[in-house]
């Protein structure tokens, strides 16, 4: 059987997500409570989370997560890795016994830097160079896959229900300020852990529930900025759709969202001139980057999330607010599951996106670079 | 004179118990295929004048009438058609070189059939057309990579676009191919349905400038019409570079037809040949052509977009490229199957390529090179109704254009004889008693028709995919599956087969 | 009798079992505590006994159900009186989206607002009239293909700038009533959705309904009705008939 990224696979799913405002850490206990509550959204071929703020210790690291076929894999990688990066530290990922899960691959962590004569030569932005190397991996090596390549977060995931995924990883050991879970319901069954998700890029993660219909018109247009979409999966194409606007291009945080849940035409037309300007230039500019058909998502991000739903609203999304923390969820009951007695309960409108930010902070990405001082880089290029 | 080889085409039947001698049918043909016997007080037909247009057929009060194939068949040969023996008579009898109207009428594949649109089952929902949201309306023009924003305000302006509420609009067909009311009809129809009308190079006729709104005014290598207000007038200007009837091929519309409504419009003398040489003689090579364009943007002050039309040819890929790096807001690209008024048989017969591989060949290639964006792709020869017009979206077009089935439409009947002057129906003529045939209001009426059951259509289609904006369909090959062609034809196409 | 059952962690194969084997125990009255996301509560259930559900209960509420009277104190999810054909639910909060899918009959109150596609394609049948009445607002494509029935949207305690009902209400419709206690734009409806003023017929009607809902939810009903409403109705029933040519 053909896997992810050889074949285009659709999956229906259940999300959450929990993040509490102020930055302090907590355990991933609540978050794998909240998405097993909605194991009926899954079928227990593939779950996962991403955790925000889980290794302090190396905050200026990228913490790349992968996932190996065999040692052969993992030799080569790590070959590609040493040549780019300096790693500081690397372990398997530690694990528990889990009855029901079986199969697992190789799973490793690195935390390393870029190799600043290599990110000086390479003459581009270092997350740029960082997304080139994981492009390469998962596409040129064997077996391979990185599956997190953040810094100061990391992903957990794999086949089997979410909460079998999240005992597995141990993640109630661990502790962050934004957590997102997935359950996923593929219609088949290709068996393969890097095909679950939550889906990362840099600091991006997202998880989606839905099957969207604009996939190959989003794909081709993300090939043409160097994307390679290898899995061949929504959640995969979406994450590029919001690095590219975000990151790339720099624009608002609302303008992505306008972009990808545009409002209708109709709409448009009773806006006032200055925003209707607006509205028709991105509608016309990044049309093809219009996530059409249902879907609803939790794109996370150093700074926070943005929950959102297809313009349709064809999947449901609740969010809830208590003290700092924020909760977003497919079912109301999976956040009243962690948080019986909200101070508030609201499902977002079409389009309509839940933003949840850290305290002082104004996107969910930042516009600087925190990589190395250009101090630092000049130092390091003397030494070199 | 030696005696005639060539047998008639077509046999005109008359039911003679129908036929009441009512004398309609000599009227209404301007081939002269009924004659009055008035010694015997009764009609005739000659056959040989005949071209099959249907006009009398139609016309005939009692039905008395119909037109088949001349049943006088030649020994079989699979080699040596009847049509291929036909034309060696007509050119030893002649010395000429063949002519004909219409597009390519041989049986090439035709790929928009030999592709398969998906439909949502359970994992996704189909949308429902007639109850939610639908939109068809698109932008042409260039798409710069970003947009500056800061605080709800876009910091930039944008290129010129023009605005089409459905992604169809009318083909270049000159006043002097087809008449003014058919360039009447086209007009209006353009307008009610928020969508343009391509005046083709023979210029705009003072009467429509009111429709300029929603005009695309052509420039080709004759430059019949053209000047300062012609180019401001229109929504956008399209320069002709080749048509996909006849690549290479310039134009002739012969003096006969330069009456004073073509005189005034094209700008020449009255009863002169309109000659519109092969090439643009300002245009030999690429850098030329952005000289061209940047002519006419510096003329309109870079408020119209321009469109650059090429024939489908073999290496449309790179020219596409090239026409896009010159500048050109939009490329227009006609398959060998595009219509015409009048074009050398063998040519429209033998070059160029089927407009579906060059509409994928040339977004994969402009999407490789990155500069998709910078250019949007308009399609045209042959769209036959609105599921060529969903694949040909989905296979990468921002819009497309339709010549021949506009002129159906307004009652052609693909006589292939637009070049003699005769239609009978009023569209590829300009005798003022065939032309008013047509008229405009009712032409007006029969092609926004068209465009509202195809835009009904259209959506019903991009419902079933459980799409709701016509941007999620461009360039989503997803969407198609191949059947019947081969790796190498779906490889082109950017498709898989069905079943894959 | 009255049965009292907690679904604290219970699945919902586990309680809807247990529930139907309480009726038919000859329970007249069942008390579920405790319940979160549990689906299908009440579904395909034919009787006329009442069912108290505190807590948050899972998507298909009462879907199909046919005579159950269920009382929610709590806020519903997506999908509640899913194709239901006679009963009644009580929702002592908000509701989730396409409430009353496809409703053929019974009635349902919900005290707050409503999700998205609320009473779409709700149909009448014969005697049976299906009724939706709704405090708050309802998001976009309410009441969508509407077939039959009636449904009420009270707008109370909107805050400044809200509206009473989103984009697209009535797209499709071609049978039924809605009546809306406030203003709806002409943009805001369907083409098929014409609004009229209320006569003294309709307003008979509406007084029934926010009667019920003024005292299930103790509710001032004078004050409710001191508020004009307005009425939508299909210009015809079918709405399409001139679209297709046939070939």
């Amino acid at each position: 059987m053909l896997k992810e990224g050889q074949i285009r696979i659709p999956a229906g799913c259940a999300i959450s997500g929990i993040m509490n405002r102020k930055g302090e850490v907590f355990s991933g206990r609540d978050i794998i409570k909240s998405i097993a509550l909605m194991h009926e959204r899954s079928n227990g071929l593939g779950g996962g989370f991403a955790a925000y703020g889980i290794y302090p210790e190396f905050k200026k690291y990228y913490a790349f997560h992968i996932f190996f076929e065999n040692k052969l894999a993992k030799q080569e990688t790590e070959f590609l890795l040493k040549k780019y990066f300096q790693i500081d530290y690397d372990e398997a990922i530690p694990t528990r016994k889990v009855s029901s899960i079986k199969k697992s691959p190789i799973i490793w962590r690195y935390f390393a830097k870029p190799k600043v004569n290599r990110l000086i030569a390479h003459e581009a932005s270092e997350a740029e160079y960082v997304v080139e190397f994981v492009m390469k991996v998962n596409s040129e090596i064997e077996g391979a896959f990185i599956f997190s390549s953040g810094k100061n977060m990391g992903v957990f995931k794999g086949v089997g229900y979410p909460e079998e995924i999240g005992d597995f990883f141990k993640i109630d050991e661990y502790k962050g300020y934004l957590w997102t879970a997935h359950g996923r319901f593929p219609t088949n069954t290709p068996g393969w852990w890097g095909g679950a998700h939550p889906f990362t890029l840099l600091n991006w993660s997202v998880v989606h529930n839905g099957e969207i219909s604009s996939y190959d018109a989003n794909r081709r247009y993300l090939e043409m900025y160097g994307y390679k979409c290898t899995l061949m999966t929504d959640t995969e194409a979406i994450t590029y759709i919001f690095d590219l606007l975000l990151r790339k291009f720099g624009l608002p945080l609302e303008s992505a969202v306008n972009i990808v849940a545009a409002p209708f035409w109709s709409n448009i037309e009773r806006m006032e001139p200055e925003r209707k300007k607006l509205m028709k230039s991105l509608r016309a500019v990044f049309g093809s980057l219009l996530i059409n058909g249902p879907f609803s998502i939790i794109l996370g991000g150093e700074n926070g999330f943005v929950a959102l739903n297809d313009r349709l609203k064809l999947r449901s999304l609740v969010a809830a607010e208590k003290g700092d923390i924020i909760y977003v969820a497919s079912e109301e009951s999976a956040i009243r599951e962690v948080c019986p007695n909200p101070h508030r309960v609201w499902a977002p409108q079409g389009g309509e996106p839940v933003i949840g930010l850290l305290e002082g902070k104004e996107g969910i990405f930042d516009v600087e670079d925190d990589g190395l001082a250009e101090e630092e880089i000049l130092q390091q290029s003397i030494a070199l | 004179m030696s005696l005639d080889f060539a047998t008639p085409m077509f046999l005109i039947e008359r039911n003679k118990e129908r036929c009441f001698n009512c004398q309609i049918c000599i009227r209404q043909c301007a081939n002269e295929a009924h004659k009055w016997d008035s010694k015997k007080g009764q009609v005739y037909s000659i056959d040989a004048n005949c071209v099959n247009c249907h006009r009398c057929v139609l016309m005939c009060p009692t039905r008395a009438l119909s037109v088949k194939k001349f049943p006088w068949e030649f020994r079989y040969n699979a080699n040596w058609t009847p049509e291929a023996i036909r034309q060696v008579y007509l050119q030893a009898e002649s010395g000429g070189v063949l002519l004909t109207g219409m597009g390519n009428d041989r049986p090439y594949p035709v790929y928009w059939d030999h592709m398969l649109l998906n439909a949502s089952q359970v994992t996704n929902p189909s949308i429902d057309p007639l109850r939610e949201p639908m939109e068809l309306k698109t932008y042409l023009g260039r798409k710069p990579d970003v947009l500056k924003i800061k605080k709800g305000k876009i910091l930039e302006e944008m290129p010129p676009q023009l605005e089409l509420d459905v992604p169809i609009m009318f083909a270049a067909m000159s006043f002097g191919a087809i008449s003014l009311n058919a360039h009447k009809s086209l007009a209006a129809a353009a307008k009610k349905m928020g969508t343009y009308w391509n005046t083709g190079e023979g210029g705009l006729h003072a009467d429509l400038v009111e429709y300029g709104s929603n005009t695309i005014v052509q420039v080709a290598s004759g430059r019949f019409g053209v000047n300062r207000e012609y180019l401001n007038v229109g929504a956008a200007i399209e320069i002709k570079i080749g048509q996909g009837a006849k690549p290479g091929i310039g134009g002739h519309l012969p003096g006969e037809k330069v009456g004073e409504e073509i005189s005034k419009t094209r700008m020449i003398p009255q009863g002169t040949d309109a000659l519109s040489p092969a090439p643009h003689h300002d245009i030999y090579s690429i850098e030329d052509l952005r000289q061209l364009i940047f002519s006419l943007k510096e003329a309109t002050e870079y408020t119209k977009p321009v469109f650059v039309k090429i024939a489908a040819v073999h290496n449309v890929a790179a020219i596409a490229s090239g026409i896009v790096r010159a500048g050109a807001d939009a490329v227009v690209i006609d398959g060998f199957r595009g219509g015409t008024g009048a074009a050398p048989l063998r040519t429209r017969d033998s070059v160029g390529i089927p407009i579906e591989f060059a509409l994928a060949a040339v977004d994969t290639r402009l999407r490789e090179e990155g500069i998709r964006n910078k250019a949007s792709i308009v399609i045209g020869g042959t769209i036959r109704n609105s599921a060529d017009v969903v694949k040909a979206i989905a296979l990468g077009a921002d819009a497309v254009y339709i010549g021949t089935a506009a002129l159906l439409a307004l009652g052609c009947h693909i006589c292939q004889k637009c070049y003699t002057g005769k239609c009978n129906w009023g569209i590829a003529t300009q005798n003022p008693q065939l032309t008013k045939r047509l008229n405009p209001e009712i032409g007006q009426e029969r092609l926004t028709n068209l465009l509202k059951a195809w835009a009904h259509e259209i959506e019903e289609l991009m419902g079933g995919m459980g799409i709701n904006a016509l941007e999620s369909l461009r360039g989503n090959r997803l969407m198609l599956r191949g059947i019947g062609l081969n790796d190498r034809e779906l490889n082109i196409l950017g498709i898989k087969a069905a079943g894959e | 009798m009255t049965v009292l059952i907690d679904a604290k962690g219970l699945h919902f194969e586990e309680l809807n079992q247990r529930i139907r084997k309480t009726l038919q125990s000859g329970a007249e009255k069942i008390i579920i505590d405790n319940v979160n996301g549990q689906r299908y509560i009440g579904a395909g259930i034919k009787g006329t006994q009442t069912l108290i559900i505190n807590g948050i209960p899972g998507n298909d509420m009462a879907a199909y159900m046919d005579g159950l009277e269920l009382v929610v104190y709590g806020n519903g999810q997506d999908a509640i009186g899913n194709t239901m054909n006679k009963g009644k639910i009580i929702i002592h909060g908000n509701a989730g989206d396409t409430l009353g899918y496809a409703m053929r009959g019974g009635q349902i109150y919900v005290k707050g607002n409503v999700g998205y596609r609320v009473g779409i394609h709700m149909k009448g049948y014969q005697d049976q009239i299906p009724v939706v009445v709704v405090g708050g607002k309802a998001g976009d494509f309410f009441a969508e293909y509407m077939a039959g029935g009636i449904q009420i949207l009270l707008g109370l305690n909107l805050k400044a700038g809200e509206r009473i009902v989103g984009d697209f209400c009535g797209t499709g419709m071609h049978g039924g009533v809605i009546y809306l206690r406030g203003r709806v734009e002409e943009h805001q409806v369907g083409r098929e959705v014409k609004i009229v003023d209320v006569e003294a017929g309709d307003l008979e009607i509406i007084a029934k309904h926010v009667k019920n809902y003024a005292q299930y939810f103790n509710i001032d009903f004078q004050q409710v009705m001191a508020k004009p409403f307005v009425k939508l109705i299909p210009y015809n029933k079918r709405p399409y008939g001139n679209l297709y040519t046939s070939y």
